[in-house]
């Protein structure tokens, strides 16, 4: 902690928000210092406001005792941005949970930032509309978290990540005071605020409401589940369908090692002695999702698809997601560790930059798993491994900043949609040059953020932080997982 | 003295490891639901009891009210993608801090285990306890303070009161062959647990009926005595391990081919006897061997011929799943496909049948508040269906949503589904026209 203190830190907290919402001792402190990665890092207190003024109460009193902020929803993040490496107050926003509205005319719900995602989906469904961003974790993670990464999910190949759903935020900036961004109308005058808060991580203050944009959900799905013998044809069979004119909502790519790991205990459906699947969903009008659907059916053949299934009613296809939806965590079961990555390649790329992830991991010696947003070429190879073995975790860390390197010399970047935060920083001088670098530090100054506001996050340097990749993630490494 | 995890249960590492802390198991954790807290989540707890493994954090009171929190429902253990599993991770960390000295022991947990031990693994003093409730119910008094004496009384005593069941059957306490069936198929044991057969004989009679119905020739060793399900699940390993020991012992002697537990938690825990004994060289294997015959009657009933000769049963059914057939023995199909058998049942289900009930053996007793709080979220599903009838598996869910009802004023009788069979049973063997 910097200055001040902590008994009297905790003290004004407990004045502001009531002692029942106010956590220091480490006891509570412990369950605070992970998200759904591998580092870790103690809060010196965590807070649970109820309301923006509180929130704003929150910020201002960590202003005056000059210790950090740092935001939190539920901590299913994947690059370490809700863990306080330099401690501080954590701000966890689960209590504000409140659908405010949600307007079938207009079509649009203003939500607190606690809110789960699944949550808006389930409220927008009797009005026969839908919430599109819908990450894998979407029965778990809050929209507060959802807007900082701007995360994505398998839907984003047709409605795009969160930045296209968000219509407006209220804001706690970094000196406490209380903004409101954007407008409920599309394309408010002035300067896009609301654009730069999205995908901030959390260093540009805390959203406190939002105003989002929902979406009629279409009368006719269908999902296909299209077999291949290798991760190759399926990546030929994306680009394929791509250039024969239809877009699916979602494509996604399971290799054989998933399916392996996911298939025997969520019994989704996928053949065991699959090289690789692509589970494919069209929406619409019923005559265009017919349409579609055979146009899918042919590019996949065309590309060497030993087999397309396909699913109408609604439980053959929730099964076929839920093995989606359940891979990562299930890679948890099947080695010791993992490590997750996150990078994005344009489509066409990607069977050459696969064969290049597999041949890495092979010559590292380690077992890779993949299932990804083929679509967008948004890539996640797991690395699974022992960190009980000599040096394991080291040579996976290396690994991985090679994997990463291959994506940006095939021209894509070092984040899909999990985010920069405290994992990826070193990695963004190798996408920016310096002067881009600076025009973002430009905007952290400029919004009064700088070096207390999620400290150490999304861009290198800064007070406190060490730099370089190895030397950011190994202090704070733990037994166990690593996500 | 500070408190750390002592003894043979110390949680593995190994079981620990499993979880990568993605929190798919916070919607699921009635708790986590309930407060919002991390502290009160399964990923919460699972990093509390590393954190005292590791000797990160001290084992104090607060931390172990987390622990404590806990309902040990395992309805994570169904959401977890990685396949952690946290129901014996929180049994070995309760057992590992009661097996410390008494002294050191948290004040709650040794009264709480010292009652566990005295009485429900002594069915005389059990009995007499009962017999005072009994006395209560016959008398009419019960009655009164349901009406309007029960102003009079504090909200505690009151809420406490309604918790109580109506003792006014004859308890089951039949030993011996229970139904020996003209084509005898196999022969079965079952178990009849320590309150079970005191609080709702009713059930174990259908229990009887429902077996004999798919022809299997029905014991119950008289040397058997409870499960052990409580001790375990308050840390008691030792009074768990040695009741264990005599129920193996009893139920060899009886020679039977499958071991019939009509009580979620209890059929739950025989399962894992194997891994309860796993230390004792002597019993382990004979353990393992009687685990795997252990069925719950449900389970078991689906699994025979038991659609022929069903009567008409006029009811409007939902269905509480009891946590430890779903989440811990991973049985769901079963009580649907039997009580979809019934002519004239109408099944409805209710929002989120597999979500916790709030009463987890004690807890409702010991964690009155949070588990009032999760049980009126149930109540408000359960009404939502408008079913005249709540089925469950377990009598300890039974007793919780009875008890809801009254509180509640939510007008459902609560059955287990054995019991609504047994009906339908008896049903097809009236006469017709009668
Ligand atoms: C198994 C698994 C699957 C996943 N699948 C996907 C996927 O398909 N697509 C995807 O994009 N992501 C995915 N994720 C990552 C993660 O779920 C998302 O990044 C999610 O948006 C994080 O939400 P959260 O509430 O858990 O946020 P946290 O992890 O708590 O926080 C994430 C970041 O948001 C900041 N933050 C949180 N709330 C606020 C707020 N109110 N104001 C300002 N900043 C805030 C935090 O400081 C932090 O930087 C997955 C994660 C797991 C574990």
């Amino acid at each position: 902690m910097a200055t001040g203190s902590p008994g009297t830190l905790v003290r004004d907290l407990q004045g502001a928000l009531g002692a029942a919402h106010v956590l220091h001792l480490p006891e509570d402190l412990i369950v605070y210092e992970y998200d759904a990665t591998i580092e870790r890092a103690l809060p010196d207190v965590v807070v649970f406001p109820a309301t923006t003024a509180e929130v704003a109460a929150c910020v201002r009193i960590a202003l005056d005792h000059d210790v950090p902020v740092v935001p939190r929803g539920s901590g299913t993040g994947l690059s370490g941005g809700a863990v306080p490496v330099r401690g501080g107050v954590l701000v966890v926003l689960t209590r504000m949970n409140r659908i405010l509205e949600v307007d079938a005319t207009d079509r649009v719900a203003v939500v607190q930032p606690g809110v789960i995602n699944l949550a808006l989906q389930e409220a927008a469904a009797p009005l026969g509309l839908t919430y599109a961003p819908d990450p894998s974790s979407q029965r778990v993670c809050t929209i507060g978290g959802n807007i900082a990464n701007n995360s994505g999910g398998p839907h984003t190949l047709a409605h795009g990540s969160t930045v296209n759903h968000v219509l407006a935020l209220e804001v706690v900036l970094p000196d406490a005071r209380v903004v409101r961004l954007g407008s409920r109308v599309p394309d408010a005058p002035g300067v896009d605020l609301r654009g730069l808060l999205v995908g901030s991580e959390g260093t540009l203050g805390i959203v406190t409401e939002a105003t989002l944009r929902l979406v009629r959900q279409q009368p006719a799905v269908r999902t296909l589940l299209a077999i291949f013998e290798s991760v190759e044809d399926a990546s030929n069979a994306v680009s394929e369908t791509i250039r024969r004119g239809v877009i699916p909502v979602a494509m996604e790519m399971l290799d054989q090692e998933i399916i392996r790991i996911v298939e025997p205990r969520i019994r989704a459906g996928y053949p065991m002695d699959a090289g690789a699947a692509l589970l494919i969903e069209v929406e619409g009008v019923a005559e265009g999702v017919a349409l579609d659907a055979a146009v899918v059916e042919a590019a996949c053949h065309a590309a060497g698809a030993r087999e397309v299934r396909s699913a109408e009613e609604a439980s053959e296809r929730e099964r076929l997601w839920e093995g989606r939806k359940a891979a990562i965590g299930a890679i948890g079961a099947a080695a010791p560790a993992f490590y997750l990555l996150d990078g994005v390649v344009p489509r066409t790329k990607l069977p050459e930059v696969m064969a290049q992830v597999m041949e890495l991991s092979r010559a590292a010696g380690f077992r890779c798993a993949n299932v990804f947003h083929a679509g967008d070429g948004n890539l996640h190879p797991n690395i699974m491994f022992d960190p009980a073995e000599p040096r394991a975790t080291e040579r996976v860390l290396e690994l991985g900043e090679a994997i990463m390197r291959v994506c940006v010399d095939a021209g894509g970047a070092i984040t899909g949609e999990h985010g920069v935060g405290l994992e990826k920083r070193s990695y963004m001088e190798w996408v920016f040059t310096p002067a881009d670098l600076a025009a973002q530090h430009a905007v952290r100054d400029a919004f009064g953020s700088t070096d207390r506001f999620n400290p150490c996050k999304v861009l290198p340097g800064g007070h406190g932080c060490a730099s370089g990749h190895m030397k950011e993630i190994s202090p704070h490494l733990v037994e166990g997982a690593y996500v | 003295m500070t408190l750390q995890f002592v003894g043979p249960d110390i949680p593995s590492a190994e079981d620990l490891a499993n979880c990568i802390h993605c929190g798919f198991c916070l919607p699921s954790c009635p708790t986590y639901v309930a407060t919002g807290q991390e502290l009160e989540s399964p990923r919460g707890r699972l990093h509390l009891i590393s954190g005292i493994r590791e000797g990160r954090i001290a084992a104090t009171p607060r931390a172990l009210e987390h622990l404590d929190l806990c309902l040990q429902c395992r309805a994570c253990e169904t959401a977890c993608p990685s396949a952690v599993p946290y129901g014996r991770i929180m049994e070995d960390a309760r057992a590992s801090i009661m097996a410390n000295p008494a002294a050191a022991q948290p004040r709650g947990w040794s009264l709480r285990a010292f009652a566990l031990r005295h009485v429900l693994a002594h069915p005389a003093r059990l009995r007499l306890a009962l017999a005072a409730g009994r006395l209560y119910s016959r008398s009419g008094a019960q009655s009164l303070v349901r009406g309007h004496l029960g102003r009079l009384l504090p909200a505690r005593l009151r809420r406490l009161e309604s918790a109580t069941p109506a003792l006014t059957d004859a308890p089951f306490r039949s030993t011996g062959v229970l139904a020996s069936p003209a084509q005898r198929r196999e022969r079965v044991g079952m178990l009849l647990g320590c309150i079970h057969g005191e609080l709702y004989p009713r059930m174990h009679e259908a229990t009887v009926t429902a077996l004999a119905h798919v022809d299997a020739e029905v014991v119950a060793p008289p040397e058997q005595v409870c499960c052990g399900a409580l001790h375990t699940h308050a840390g008691d390993a030792e009074t768990a391990r040695a009741l264990a020991r005599r129920n193996i012992a009893a139920f060899e002697a009886a020679e039977v081919d499958a071991v019939i537990v009509n009580a979620a938690g209890c059929g739950a825990a025989m399962k894992e006897y194997g891994r309860l004994l796993r230390h004792d060289p002597n019993w382990r294997g004979r353990a393992e061997r009687f685990a795997s015959k252990v069925r719950d009657a449900l389970e078991y009933v689906a699994g025979q011929d038991f659609g022929h000769d069903l009567g008409a049963v006029d009811r409007t059914v939902t269905l509480q799943d009891a946590c430890h057939l779903a989440h811990a023995q991973r049985i769901r199909e079963a009580p649907r496909a039997i009580l979809g058998a019934i002519p004239g049942v109408a099944f409805t289900e209710m929002r989120h049948p597999d979500r916790c009930c709030g009463s987890a053996g004690i807890y409702s007793v010991v964690q009155a508040e949070m588990s009032a709080q999760v049980l009126e979220t149930k109540m408000d599903a359960i009404a939502a269906t408008g079913a005249g009838t709540v089925c469950t598996a377990n009598p300890g869910c039974t007793l919780q949503i009875e008890s809801g009802a009254r509180r509640h004023e939510v007008a459902a009788d609560v059955r287990h589904v054995i019991e609504v069979l047994a009906e339908s049973i008896a049903a097809g063997r009236a006469p017709v026209g009668d």
